[in-house]
């Protein structure tokens, strides 16, 4: 099946809602399984990959949460595809670079994904909108529990799953959330936000993952260990750490809001003034735009603005996506070009931000969301 | 500056990676870059950056000089110094002495808590069950309780099939 048929445009994407989602973008829990007696793939010759391969495809092909699923070898996917995968968050940019013996199983609502082959045999995610990591953890766990049936998995009683990287060996567990936190950017107060979550034993990153910037000041939050410590512990923290930095995150805004009103709505006018006149933009002058529009619908700046718009927005200007939908191949100054095309036309029917209506509380901005 | 190595010569070579917030600084002097393969990138002792500087040589000591090699995928210590990586499940035994500190130093703890394939757990309280029953079963005959020692006789025979692990159900 084609890839751009099975994934949902962006601008549906954009549309998907959760709990305390103008904060938190998504969370995601991810496990990490290899299977008994099988090299790791880094580490295995290509028989041996495609063996455990022929292995795991069906396994996880098989399993009800897949019916419709898209499942293909990474091979057989053009670099173009496996890049607007990277961008949208479901496969690694490791994975990306893999070829032989590698393959990837997403769900039809893409909820769960199954990266086989990666650095460890399996990596599967759930991913929700919002803040969801119980649902997350649930859906994963059961998934999991399901595969087992399957598969034999490397397991030791006193180290729990192996994996390739004894950084993973325990649980197997990451669980994660992006965070867009423009306001403690705006306040400066994101550094020793920054080093407290550390200090919890979290590990704080860029918008891509391990070693990338903080583009449009979205921020993933994550677990670093492993062993020694329960699935429902880590979730349980991770949920709790993350309800205080939307806590931060609002008492910044608000504050922002009351001791330099002002500033704040030069930011953001200057920022929408940019992005709806541009002729020439790059992709990472373009996110952090974004994020400070997307602060300015947050804060009722922008009467009517939905956050979608900024959302999809957030998704199409990436490099890959931006490529896709024009047929030849752009050069990084056209794609500039291009970039500020449709920031233009979108943001036509945009009016510039006005300060904020006086009484409004930033509470009462957080529409009423599904538990 | 001294070699962190070596921890004798001045350093030459200065490697900064940033991940996140945090930054990872290695200043080494120019015959333990020549030894780490710092030139060449590829054979540059990953681990280090990956786990921390002296993971690598942690390792390595573990093995009391001699060079290990795991025997269901010959992966060596070497292997592990260029990519932070193992090769096989059976490594975690090959090499434990040499893994415990690095597990000790860069998790929690060192004893796996949380989720435990079902079929494993299955048969662990199953054994769990029968060692109870089986001083259940001695104590009574010790009393000469005889009723009793029968019905705890049948429990263990009941239990017996289930002690065996059940194999999974291969894939098709």
């Amino acid at each position: 099946m084609n890839l751009h048929e099975f994934l949902p445009p962006p601008g549906e994407m954009a549309r998907r809602r959760g709990p305390h989602d103008r904060i938190v973008m998504s969370s995601r829990v991810r496990l990490a399984r290899n299977i008994k007696d099988a090299p790791f793939p880094g580490w295995a010759k290509k028989p041996d990959r495609l063996r455990a391969l022929g292995i795991i495809r069906p396994a996880v092909e098989g399993l009800p949460e897949m019916t419709g699923a898209f499942s293909e070898l990474m091979e057989n996917l053009p670099a173009l595809d496996r890049q607007i995968l990277v961008e949208r968050h479901l496969i690694s940019r490791e994975h990306a670079a893999r070829s032989a013996g590698s393959g990837l199983v997403l769900s039809r609502d893409e909820s769960l994904c199954v990266m086989i082959n990666e650095e460890d045999h399996l990596r599967m995610q759930a991913l929700r909108p919002g803040l969801q990591f119980k649902q997350a953890w649930a859906a994963i766990d059961q998934f999991d529990s399901a595969l087992e049936q399957r598969l034999e998995y490397a397991f030791s009683p006193q180290l729990g799953y192996l994996t390739a990287c004894p950084t993973n060996v325990g649980t197997g567990i990451r669980v994660s959330a992006m965070l867009h936190l423009p306001g403690l950017v705006l306040a400066e107060q994101i550094n020793p936000v920054i080093q407290s979550v550390n200090k919890l034993g979290l590990a704080v990153r860029g918008l891509y993952g391990e070693g990338t910037e903080a583009l449009g000041n979205v921020f993933q939050v994550s677990n670093q260990m492993t062993l020694g410590e329960s699935e429902t512990t880590l979730v349980e923290r991770l949920d709790k750490v993350v309800s205080q930095l939307i806590d931060h995150e609002e008492n910044a805004r608000a504050l922002l809001l009351e001791k330099k009103p002002k500033d704040v709505l030069n930011h953001i006018g200057r920022a929408f003034g940019v992005l709806a006149n541009a002729h020439r933009i790059s992709s990472k002058e373009t996110m952090n735009l974004l994020s400070l529009m997307r602060l300015g619908i947050d804060l009722e700046m922008f009467p009517g603005v939905d956050r979608a718009l900024t959302d999809e927005l957030f998704i199409l200007v990436q490099p890959y996506h931006l490529q896709k939908q024009h047929a030849e191949k752009l050069s990084g100054d056209e794609r500039d070009l291009l970039r500020a095309d449709m920031l233009r036309e979108r943001l036509k029917i945009v009016s510039r931000p006005v300060p904020r209506p006086p009484g409004a509380t930033s509470a009462a901005t957080e529409p009423p969301t599904e538990e | 500056m001294l070699c962190c190595v070596c921890k004798q010569k001045e350093a030459t070579v200065h490697l900064t990676q940033i991940e996140g917030e945090k930054v990872h600084k290695v200043d080494l002097c120019e015959d333990c870059a020549k030894q780490k393969g710092v030139n060449d990138p590829t054979g540059f002792a990953l681990a280090d950056l990956l786990l921390g500087i002296g993971a690598a040589q942690d390792f390595e000591q573990a093995g009391g000089g001699k060079e290990l090699r795991c025997p269901r995928c010959g992966f060596t210590q070497a292997d592990f110094k260029k990519s932070g990586r193992l090769g096989c499940p059976q490594c975690y035994p090959t090499f434990a002495e040499g893994l415990a500190g690095l597990l000790k130093s860069m998790h929690k703890g060192t004893q796996h808590v949380g989720k435990v394939p079902a079929a494993l757990q299955q048969s662990r309280d199953a054994s769990e069950r029968m060692k109870a029953l089986q001083k259940k079963l001695a104590k009574a005959i010790e009393e000469e309780n005889f009723e009793q020692a029968a019905v705890l006789r049948d429990e263990i025979k009941q239990l017996t099939p289930r002690l065996a692990p059940p194999r999974p159900v291969p894939a098709t």
